[in-house]
């Protein structure tokens, strides 16, 4: 971080200059015409100040060709705002297919992040230079913000939902992170590091520690554990759905409703089994809540993710996958 | 002011005469009195919430702050509360609003004198519970009340400041009521629409606000407060709640409450600035209707403050759309403001000061809305220090400039006497100076990323903290000041005259300060709003 008196934050990501492109833009319409409008204003002001009592302006009643100009013009510089606002805004919600998948579980007052390998940590999260990253955010209890200014991102954790936000970072380093979203006492305190660093680096990072399990591989774990695999059975004998290739493919319930089995379901189902039931299903499956954490729910998550079939091999997959877990998971 | 006046004095009969025993005043239903009455109250309450961000401003002064993080936690809950249900959406329609409506459209009183007495009580319940809140444990959920936090995590007084909140909207729902109803039925002869001062439209748009929006957010509030003490599911995840569907129903009605705000004070300057450039409004008629269309379409655009809480893609481009559609009518107001300077004879008195503050200042508020309505830019800016700056800009350089100027405008109307000149100069130059060193520097603060509601701060952020903190000093010394002198000048000021900024309008024809039943007769009205050129010269001054 630039100690001085910095007047543009550091640019550290690949969408920041886009945005900063933007915010230019728009900076210089509307500094034209704030300047525009005060020169204006003043030398009226000081022109036609009044210098006798008996002054008697001539009536000017308006003029519809001004009215009319001073309409459209500004809306037509507008409507390229918005344009080129929703260009900006699509690529911050839409994440590389090859994004490495980081969850982030935010928490009266900290950030807990864990890796697609497994590694886990709080309050500062370490990443390869030149790798997108997505953010799966969620959290276990208010609302939180997740907030690198460097990288120009920003998400709500918002509990009960997955929210998606990505970055690819293009300049090693230490950024700022911070929870943007108030929360309670200790919210300016909510701050972590994001690290940048050489993938060679980061590779040896990752090493550093014990081998962790992937969350995936909890995931497993925990469906055995939890006794899931005893009625979710793999062949279609069990007293629950086959839980295989089921992961982002539609569904019909027992409403008649169809629904993408995403992030948000499997977690819906994980905590109130009756809210959706499968078509062709007794509603008995019991609730896991209190019984597993919100990182534990994320592993399982991944576990049943993992069991996607390959795209040509899944039958019925004309539709396009639901990518996990989308940004706007479905608002109830 | 520059009218020879020795031999003016106060009429021997008016509305202040009526009585000055407590009864009289409390009893009240003369639309004058109550409006003075609002005056007082919301005073004490702006003097409360400026004390609250004093104390604000005084902790981010150093980046790890100088008082615990809850009490600065409940300081700025504490501030924007009092500031905005209390101070600035009553501001301008119950004081000026109350006291020149009647008198503007040559009526002797609002439509219902009781109810709008009766909404004077609301609002002092209201604001007493919600003190009463705030003093004994206070507030720590920001003026939001965002849930869960609000309903699930705060440990303080939500449910009782939720109620005093509740009441405090029948307040505001009953002052639009009575003035949509005396707008239309009570005008004077030949006081048609499009002769209506622009102060009466603005007042009628934002009386629609009040009546349809008002409605939602009391209800959305008494949710939080049964959530809170009932433990309902509305809006807690947990019991099978959303706590986005609060964000929507806040917003709903929050943002066209930003509205309620400012279109009453873009009524104070369309009058001001004819009347110190004696010329007709440029425009009329689009000034007229882009007040309706802000009323309206302020409406549809309240998601642009969750762009970045999981908001569907395809939704957040419909409420920016519909965000920059808000942002025409309010870039045609200033242009005609600015036009109708235009060969004019402007005078540069204490109102006209407040006029070209009010237009500078909003000018840079409403543009800077742009960044914020704008997608891309709105997720690096959304809940950091530039929305701070932005919507202060819009509230008190704009909202308070106008409240200020339109104060000192009618202030003889109101008290028959004219306040020291030169004072009104100075004090309208320490609040320009001063509200921007404090604002201006948290535009950059917030582009560079610093979050909003931070109790303590990363050090490079100290110096722009200290130059902000250094303009809210300056700033409330401007605050002080028309204090003073006004009050000085209800006591000891030089009798005004009925009219002494030869303005037009019918509030001007009548003595100052007005009888109880405002005119002797019905005025019958028979010329165009704003009509300078034709007014005699003699009838200029009286």
């Amino acid at each position: 971080m630039n100690p001085a008196f910095p007047l543009v934050p550091v640019r550290a990501s690949s969408v920041a200059s886009e945005v900063d492109a933007l915010f230019l833009f728009i900076l210089t319409v509307t500094g034209i015409a704030a300047i525009g409008i005060w020169i204006a204003l003043l030398y009226f002001a000081i022109r036609y100040r009044r210098r006798s009592d008996d002054e008697r302006p001539a009536e000017i009643e308006g003029s519809l060709l001004l009215e009319l100009t001073w309409t459209i013009v500004p809306f037509l510089l507008m409507v390229v705002m918005f344009a080129w606002g929703s260009k900006v805004f699509f690529h911050l919600n839409r994440p590389p297919d090859d994004a490495m998948t980081v969850s982030v579980v935010a928490k009266r007052w900290m950030w807990k992040l864990q890796h697609p390998t497994g590694q886990r940590e709080v309050n500062e999260l370490h990443v390869p230079v030149g790798r997108a990253v997505k953010l799966v955010i969620t959290s276990e209890d208010t609302i939180h913000s997740f907030y690198v200014p460097a990288f120009r991102i920003k998400k709500d954790a918002v509990p009960g939902r997955y929210n998606m936000a990505w970055f690819q970072a293009t300049k090693t380093g230490s950024y700022h992170l911070f929870c943007a979203e108030y929360c309670g006492t200790e919210h300016s305190r909510m701050k972590g590091t994001i690290v940048v660093m050489e993938p060679e680096e980061y590779q040896v990072w990752l090493a550093g520690g014990p081998a962790p399990e992937s969350p995936v591989q909890l995931g497993e774990k925990l469906f055995t554990d939890l006794n899931c695999i005893t009625c979710h059975r793999m062949d279609d004998a069990g007293r629950g759905p086959v839980l295989r290739g089921i992961f982002g493919r539609s569904v019909k319930l027992s409403s008649g409703e169809q629904i993408v089995a995403d992030a948000a379901y499997v977690r819906e189902s994980i905590l109130t089994p009756a809210a959706k039931v499968v078509a062709g299903y007794q509603p008995v499956m019991p609730t896991f809540q209190g019984q597993v954490n919100e990182e534990q729910i994320l592993a399982l998550i991944a576990y049943i993710e993992s069991l996607r079939i390959p795209e040509s091999a899944a039958p019925g997959s004309a539709r396009p996958p639901a990518r996990t877990p989308t940004s706007g998971a479905p608002s109830r | 002011m520059t009218s020879p006046s020795q031999t003016q004095t106060l009429p021997a009969d008016h509305y202040l005469k009526s009585g000055w025993d407590l009864k009289s005043w409390l009893l009240t239903t003369d639309h004058k009195r109550i409006g003075l009455m609002y005056l007082v109250s919301i005073t004490l309450m702006f003097a409360i919430g400026s004390l609250y961000a004093g104390v604000v401003r005084w902790n981010l002064l150093v980046p790890t702050g100088q008082i615990s993080a809850e009490a600065y936690n409940k300081a700025f809950t504490a501030h924007g509360v009092v500031m905005v249900f209390f101070f600035l959406i009553p501001s301008i329609p119950a004081t000026l609003g109350n006291f020149l409506i009647p008198l503007m459209i040559g009526a002797k009183d609002l439509a219902f004198p009781r109810i709008n007495l009766l909404s004077w009580y609301i609002y002092v319940i209201g604001a007493a519970l919600t003190m009463w809140a705030l003093l004994t444990g206070g507030l720590e959920t920001g003026w939001t009340f965002y849930t869960p936090y609000s309903t699930v995590f705060a440990e303080s007084n939500v449910a009782v400041a939720a109620v005093g909140i509740f009441i405090a909207g029948f307040s505001s729902i009953l002052t639009g009521l009575n003035f949509i109803v005396t707008i239309h039925k009570m005008r004077a002869p030949g006081l048609t629409w499009f002769r209506l001062p622009l102060f009466v439209w603005a007042h009628y748009a934002t009386s629609i606000i009040q009546v349809l929006g008002t409605p939602v957010v009391a209800i959305t509030i008494l949710l939080v407060a049964l959530e809170r003490l009932f433990h309902f599911g509305f809006f807690d995840p947990n019991r099978g709640g959303d706590p986005i569907l609060f964000q929507h129903l806040f917003w709903f009605y929050s943002h066209p409450a930003v509205y309620i705000m400012i279109l009453p004070s873009m009524g104070v300057i369309s009058e001001i600035v004819t009347c110190f450039s004696r010329k007709r409004i440029f425009g009329y008629s689009f000034i007229a209707m882009s007040s309706l269309a802000i009323a309206v379409i302020g409406f549809l655009v309240w998601a642009h403050h969750m762009f970045v809480t999981g908001l569907s893609v395809y939704s957040a481009m419909v409420f920016s759309a519909l965000t920059y559609l808000v942002a025409v009518p309010s870039a045609i107001k200033t242009f005609n403001w600015t036009a109708t300077l235009f060969r004019g004879s402007v005078q540069w008195d204490t109102p006209m000061i407040y006029v070209f503050c009010f237009i500078g200042l909003f000018l840079i508020g409403g543009l800077t809305g742009l960044f914020l309505g704008n997608l891309g830019t709105d997720v690096h800016l959304t809940d950091t220090y530039f929305v701070v700056a932005h919507f202060h800009y819009i509230m008190v350089g704009g909202a308070i400039m106008g409240y200020l100027g339109g104060l000192h405008f009618w202030w003889p109307k109101i008290t028959g006497r004219k306040y020291v000149e030169s004072w009104g100069k100075v004090s309208s130059l320490l609040v320009f100076v001063g509200f921007n060193l404090t604002f201006f520097p948290q535009f950059v603060l917030g582009y560079l990323g610093m979050p909003r509601r931070y109790w303590s701060y990363p050090e490079e952020f100290q110096i722009l903290n200290v130059l902000s903190t250094a303009g809210a000093t300056i700033l409330g010394f401007g605050y002080i000041f028309p204090f003073s002198y006004l009050t000085h000048s209800v006591f000891r000021g030089e009798p005004a005259g009925d009219n002494p900024w030869g303005a037009k309008g019918l509030e001007w024809t009548t003595q100052s300060p007005p009888k109880t039943h405002n005119f002797d007769e019905v005025p019958v009205v028979d010329e165009e709003p704003y009509d300078y050129a034709s007014a005699p010269k003699e009838s200029v001054r009286v």
